[in-house]
C-alpha cells in the first residue's frame, strides 16, 4: 500500500477531469465522427429550408453553405497543418470557371465540374512542391502570388473567359436532379439542398481526416516538423497533400457557385476572396474545425 | 541494430560545433554522451538523426551508410530520438502524441482515412493501443487524455520517450531525459533506460546527471568544444584527469564516486 502511494505520489493526477476526459473520448467514439458530423449539418440545412421565407432567403442559404464548403479546405490546411494560403481564391475560381467554360465545348456540366475539380488539384499537387518549402509570411506571399496569377489570366484571356465582365453559365439546373424523384422545387431550393448537402459531406470527411492516422500526421506538423520528422512523417508529402486536399474543397464549391448562381466573374478569384476565405476559417475560432463553421 | 559514428563533423561559420566525433554504440547497451554545455551534444544528436547535414564523417547503421539521409528515412531504419527542448504536440492529448509515434505502422491509405472507412478506424485502434502499452511503460497512463500542454516538464519528458518507442526503433538517442525530474522521477526514468536496452535495442544518451549517467552506461564519450576528449567505461571516464578538468570538476567527480558506491 505504502509502495503504491510512492508511486502515485510522483504524478499527482487529477481523476476528476482525467475521468471526464475519458468519458468525453469514449462518447465521441461510440458514433462514427464523420457520420455524427453529417448529421448535425443535415439537421441545420433542414432547419433552414423549415424557416426561409422565400427564394431570396434560399440563394443566401445557398452562398453560406458554398462558402461552408471552400472554408473547410482551408481549416485542413490552416487549422491542421498550420499553412496559411491567400491564394485559395485561385483554386475556387478554376472549378467555377471550368464548370462554365467546358459546357460550351458540349461536356455535360457534372463533367466539366469534375474536371474543374481535377485540374485545380492537378494544380496544386505541382505548385505545391515547390512553395511549400516555404513557410509562415514566405508561403502566405506565394500562394498570394498563385491566386493573383490565376486572376490575372481570368480576367485578361476575354475571348475564353468573358473578361472583366464574367460568363454565364449555362447547362445543368439542380431543379432536375430533384424532378427525377419526383419532387417539384424552386430552382433556388434546389440548390440550397446540393449545396447544404454538399457541405455536410465535406464536413464530415474533413472531420473523419482529423481522427485519422494521416490526420494525426497533419495535426502532428502543425506543433512540432522536427519531432514529426522524427517519427517517420514526410513532411514535404503530408503538406501537399494537405495543400491539394483543401484546392479540392475550393474548387468543388467554386463549381457549385458558378451552376448556382448562373454567372461568373474573375471577382470570385480575386485576392479579397481569398482573405475573406482565411478571415472566415479564423473568425470561426481555434483549435478545433467544428466552430469554424459557424462563421460564414 | 549498432551505431558508428565515424568523423562526424559540422561547421557553423567559423566554428566547428562537432568537430571529427567517432563512436560505436552497440545494441543492448546505454551509451551516454557527456560534456559541458556548449560541447555540442546536442548538435551531435542533430546530425546523427538528419535534423543537420553533416559537413564530413559517416553515419552508419548496423555497416550501412545513411549519411544525409533525411529524418523520416533515418526513423524508417529505426532510430527514434527525444528533444533537450521538448517538442511534444502541445495541442493534442498525452494519447495522441503517443499515437501519431505509430505513423510507421499505420498501414491505411489517405483515401480510407478521408471517407472514415472501417480499414482506417481499425488501424485507428490499433494504434490506441500499443500507445496506452506505452504510456502504462511511462507511467503516464493516467495522464493519457490530458492535453499535452497542461503536463509537468518531467512528464512531457517521459511523454517523449513513450512516443519515440512506440515507433518500434532499434536504435534510440535520448537528449536528457531526466532533465526536470525530480529524485523518484529520475529513478524511474532510470529504470526505463534500462529496460530499453535489455530489449536489445542501442540507446545512446545525453544527460548531466551524473550519478545516473554513471550507473546506467556502459560506454561513455566525452565531448569538450565539439571534439571527443576520452571516452571509456564508467570507471575510466570517471578517473580520467582531461575529464575532471574539462567538465566534472572536484565535485563531479565525487558525485560520480558515490554513484558508483551507492
Amino acid at each position: 500500500m505504502a509502495g503504491q502511494e510512492t508511486t502515485t505520489s510522483a504524478a499527482p493526477v487529477d481523476t476528476g477531469r482525467d475521468a471526464y476526459l475519458q468519458n468525453k473520448v469514449t462518447r465521441r467514439r461510440a458514433i462514427g465522427p464523420g457520420l455524427g458530423t453529417f448529421l448535425v449539418f443535415a439537421v441545420l440545412v433542414g432547419l433552414g429550408a423549415l424557416i426561409f421565407p422565400s427564394s431570396y432567403f434560399y440563394r443566401v442559404g445557398t452562398l453560406v453553405w458554398i462558402n461552408t464548403l471552400a472554408v473547410t479546405g482551408i481549416v485542413v490546411l490552416l487549422g491542421y497543418v498550420g499553412l496559411v494560403s491567400l491564394g485559395h481564391a485561385g483554386f475556387f475560381t478554376i472549378g467555377a470557371y471550368t464548370t462554365a467554360i467546358l459546357p460550351n465545348y458540349g461536356v455535360p456540366s457534372p463533367l466539366a465540374m469534375l474536371s474543374g475539380v481535377l485540374l485545380a488539384g492537378l494544380l496544386a499537387l505541382v505548385v505545391g512542391r515547390p512553395i511549400l518549402k516555404l513557410s509562415g509570411y514566405y508561403l502566405a506571399i506565394a500562394t498570394l502570388g498563385l491566386g493573383m496569377l490565376i486572376w490575372m489570366v481570368l480576367s485578361k484571356e476575354a475571348w475564353l473567359t468573358g473578361g472583366p465582365d464574367g460568363m454565364t453559365v449555362s447547362g445543368m439546373n439542380a431543379r432536375n436532379l430533384f424532378k427525377m424523384v419526383g419532387l417539384n422545387l424552386k430552382s433556388a431550393e434546389a440548390w440550397y439542398w446540393v449545396a447544404g448537402f454538399t457541405a455536410a459531406i465535406g464536413a464530415a470527411i474533413a472531420v473523419n481526416l482529423a481522427g485519422s492516422p494521416s490526420g494525426r500526421s497533419l495535426r502532428a506538423i502543425h506543433d512540432s516538423d522536427v519531432a514529426a520528422r522524427s517519427l517517420g512523417i514526410d513532411v514535404a508529402r503530408a503538406k501537399s497533400r494537405a495543400f491539394v486536399i483543401s484546392a479540392l474543397y475550393a474548387a468543388v464549391a467554386g463549381g457549385l457557385l458558378a451552376l448556382a448562381n448562373g454567372y461568373i466573374t474573375p471577382e470570385t478569384g480575386g485576392f479579397m476572396h481569398s482573405v475573406e476565405m482565411v478571415t472566415m476559417a479564423v473568425l470561426g475560432g481555434p483549435p478545433r474545425c467544428s466552430a469554424r463553421w459557424s462563421a460564414p | 541494430m549498432s551505431l558508428d559514428i565515424d568523423g562526424l563533423g559540422i561547421a557553423f561559420g567559423g566554428i566547428k560545433a562537432v568537430d571529427g566525433v567517432s563512436f560505436t554504440a552497440k545494441p543492448g547497451e546505454v551509451t551516454s554522451i557527456i560534456g559541458p554545455n556548449g560541447a555540442g551534444k546536442t548538435t551531435l544528436f542533430n546530425l546523427v538523426s538528419g535534423v543537420y547535414r553533416a559537413s564530413s564523417g559517416r553515419v552508419r547503421i548496423d555497416g550501412q551508410d545513411v549519411t544525409g539521409l533525411a529524418a523520416h528515412d533515418l526513423a524508417r531504419r529505426g532510430m527514434a530520438r527525444t528533444f533537450q527542448n521538448l517538442q511534444v504536440f502541445p495541442q493534442m492529448s498525452a494519447l495522441d502524441n503517443v499515437m501519431t509515434g505509430c505513423h510507421m505502422q499505420e498501414k491505411s491509405n489517405l483515401l480510407s482515412d478521408l471517407l472514415g472507412l472501417p480499414g482506417a478506424r481499425c488501424e485507428t485502434e490499433r494504434s490506441r493501443a500499443s500507445a496506452m502499452a506505452a504510456l502504462e511503460r511511462a507511467g503516464l497512463a493516467d495522464l493519457a487524455h490530458r492535453p499535452a500542454s497542461e503536463m509537468s516538464y518531467g512528464q512531457l519528458k517521459r511523454l517523449e520517450i513513450a512516443r519515440a518507442l512506440v515507433t518500434g526503433c532499434t536504435i534510440l538517442l535520448l537528449d536528457e531525459p531526466a532533465a526536470g525530474c525530480n529524485a523518484v522521477e529520475t529513478r524511474e526514468v532510470d529504470d526505463l533506460i534500462h529496460a530499453i536496452a535489455d530489449e536489445g535495442k542501442t540507446v545512446v544518451l545525453i544527460e548531466h546527471d551524473m550519478r545516473m549517467v554513471m550507473r546506467i552506461s556502459s560506454h561513455i564519450v566525452v565531448l569538450d568544444q565539439g571534439r571527443k576528449i576520452a571516452e571509456g567505461g564508467p570507471e575510466e571516464i570517471r578517473t580520467n584527469p582531461h575529464v575532471i578538468a574539462a567538465y566534472l570538476g572536484a565535485h563531479g567527480a565525487a558525485e560520480a564516486e558515490a554513484a558508483a558506491h551507492a
